[in-house]
């Protein structure tokens, strides 16, 4: 709801000879002219116009003299290098989850993504560092698109509001911009922290927000992306880090009507105002990059969930889900458990003492979850590819393995052939050199390079290897 | 060609390409929506658990909820710091307590609007369901990490006042009138 690009107009009380200094940015084709320029219909315009509601010019009493053309383009311009890494890394995240065999969620989502390809089992780390990115990236540019929507809200309050079809159509846009982002942001910022207060699917929710945002957002660069350019040329980014606050001055009058007309004295500088959205971003990143990064850093991400320590022991990293939770029963991991094989020979039932006689491999491998967290253990285990052969099928086409979990959303998963036969593609029986606790998966789970980290499906009961 | 694109920008009020781009988001809009359907998008049991009511939330969260808060939160600030400036105290602050005390509110603002679940412990069950734990720990890490930004902030603007009073005298640059008469920064 902020900022539309209006016709160029005229501002009552501006100086011509500050107008020709620096002359305004127009819209491509629009003159310059000091009347208003109105579209089609001009006479609704001027009607709209002349019915100035009572209270709107309190409204337009701005007083930040920093706001203008330059500051706004500069925020708008590093969320233009951010967004799309955000919008592109969330966008592979679907990807990442399978969606040629369903599992992708929301399932049936028309052509609304990209390309579908067989998500890689190398590196390892991808998808750690794709959705690391998406997560704490997203969280960084938080105080960034606060500021630009700070930068720019004297056009959402300008009167009149509309002079043209044109204007009409962008504010409509700005909706899904605006909206879009906003909501991402909130339904994003609620999950990784596990409160579903909103009630609706989070990935529902969060992969078609992101399509509506994608909507708004591609427009608006289009719409705007002159008028940034214009807007960083229109002063010198080393000059401004070398002004004080003493030497600041309003910018110039500009057609968008950011700059205030009557600006207040500046209690801040321009290098100072950004160097506290920088030092927000900055607070940010800190307070984040621990869940993803880990090790040391882990503690320093200490308002988040995945900030914190379990202990020390060998089992004491990050449960996704607990036992308790996914209502596992010692009674079914105890001495009775058996895994199911299925394949073209029919079913092989294999206990745990089968299982560790087989050959042991052993390898370190991230598990990193959507919410951007993630964490690097040794796994040893069997190999998926050596239960495939064990099964009859030694090149499958793919893998279907159910949990003992009888309800979730995430009992069972798919695997792909190259995820299937990647050599550090485990069921896992150890971890750190000790059996699986109950919460990671006793007896056995599943380890899979560069999957999301609910796909490495927990307390496996059986596992079907299908045919090419 | 010219003359039509300037008649067409004259009646629309734009380029033909702002045109083929908010149509073109519009489309796009509609299709999520289509493919959506009506029922992802409003709950009829709880309306205000629908995407439909968040979605709109969102449009208007922060223009017309949050920013009017921080600009009244700012002019207050500003306001009341012009008031006590205009007061002939004893030894009036060589330098303006204003961004010492804008910075560590933002920083704590900041920090509770990203990490408000853990803090006031909302959503628990789901919490604990996921990673075994509680959300005890949170209201006393952020509370300390707020201790933290005010404390330094203190620090920063005792060691500025500090530097500013070696300087000595009163020909010595003060902040106080450019901020204390900075009656505000908001409407």
């Amino acid at each position: 709801m902020t900022a539309p690009s209006p016709p160029p107009k005229a501002s009552g009380g501006h100086s011509e000879a500050h107008r020709s200094e620096d002359p305004p940015v127009t819209d491509g084709e629009a003159p310059e002219t000091t009347e208003p320029v109105y579209g089609f219909p001009a006479g609704l315009w001027r009607a709209l116009e002349r019915r100035r509601p009572p209270g709107v010019s309190l409204l337009q009493r701005w007083r930040s003299p920093l706001r203008g053309p330059w500051l706004t383009s500069i925020f708008g311009s590093a969320l233009l290098i951010g967004l799309p890494v955000v919008i592109l890394t969330g966008l592979l995240s679907y990807i990442a989850y399978g969606p040629q065999f369903g599992q992708a969620i929301p399932g049936d989502v028309g052509w609304l993504t990209l390309p579908t390809f067989d998500w890689p089992s190398r590196p390892s780390w991808l998808y750690r560092l794709f959705q690391g990115v998406h997560v704490g990236l997203g969280l960084i540019i938080i105080p960034l698109v606060l500021a630009k929507l700070w930068s720019v809200i004297p056009r959402l309050f300008a009167w009149p509001p509309l002079r043209s079809i044109a204007q009409l159509l962008e504010r409509l846009s700005l909706l899904l911009l605006v909206g879009g982002i906003l909501f991402e942001i909130a339904t994003g910022v609620l999950n990784i922290q596990y409160d579903y207060i909103f009630g609706f699917s989070f990935y529902t929710a969060h992969y078609y927000g992101a399509w509506v945002f994608i909507a708004g957002f591609v427009t608006h660069v289009t719409i705007k992306l002159p008028r940034m350019i214009t807007g960083l040329r229109s002063r010198s980014f080393r000059t401004m880090l070398r002004t004080s606050r003493a030497d600041t001055q309003p910018e110039p009058p500009d057609p968008d009507g950011l700059v205030a007309a009557n600006p207040a004295p500046p209690t801040v500088s321009r290098r100072g105002a950004l160097a506290l959205v920088g030092a927000g971003s900055l607070f940010v990143a800190v307070l984040t990059a621990g869940q993803t990064i880990g090790g040391f850093t882990r503690g320093a991400a200490l308002l988040l969930p995945r900030g914190r320590s379990r202990g020390s022991g060998p089992n004491d990293f990050q449960v996704n889900r607990t036992a308790a939770a996914a209502a596992i029963a010692p009674a079914e991991t105890g001495s009775d458990w058996r895994l199911t094989l299925h394949g073209p020979a029919g079913q092989l039932l294999l206990d745990r003492a089968t299982l560790e006689a087989m050959p042991q491999h052993t390898a370190e491998l991230p598990i990193a979850c959507v919410e951007g967290w993630s964490t690097t253990e040794t796994w040893s285990g069997v190999r998926l590819r050596d239960l495939a052969a064990l099964a009859g099928i030694p090149d499958p086409a793919r893998a279907t393995v159910w949990s003992l979990e009888r309800f979730g959303a995430f009992n069972h998963a798919v695997l792909q052939a190259n995820q299937v036969g990647n050599p550090d593609s485990l069921l896992a029986l150890r971890v750190n050199g000790v059996d699986l606790s109950p919460d990671h998966g006793y007896p056995a789970r599943i380890i899979v390079p560069a999957l999301p980290g609910v796909h490495n499906t927990k307390w496996v009961r059986s596992i079907e290897f299908g045919q090419r | 060609m010219r003359a039509l694109i300037t008649r067409f920008t004259a009646f629309y009020g734009s380029n033909p390409l702002h045109l083929l781009a908010t149509i073109a988001s519009f489309a796009l809009a509609g299709y999520v929506v289509l493919v959506m359907g009506a029922p992802t998008l409003w709950n009829r049991e709880v309306w205000w658990q629908s995407i439909l009511v968040w979605f709109l939330a969102a449009v208007i969260g922060h223009d017309l909820v949050l920013f009017p808060l921080y600009a009244l939160a700012d002019r207050s600030l500003t306001a009341a710091l012009a008031a006590m400036g205009g007061r002939r105290v004893a030894s009036p602050p060589r330098v303006s307590p204003l961004n010492y005390l804008r910075v560590p509110a933002i920083g704590t603002g900041l920090s509770f609007l990203l990490f408000f679940p853990g803090i006031i412990q909302q959503g628990k069950f789901t919490y604990l369901a996921a990673t075994g734990q509680t959300q005890q720990p949170f209201l006393g890490r952020w509370l300390l990490l707020v201790a933290t930004l005010w404390g330094l902030s203190a620090l920063a603007y005792a060691a500025r006042l500090a530097v500013a009073g070696r300087g000595s005298g009163p020909t010595t640059e003060t902040d106080i009138d450019a901020d204390g008469n900075a009656a505000s920064t908001e409407p």
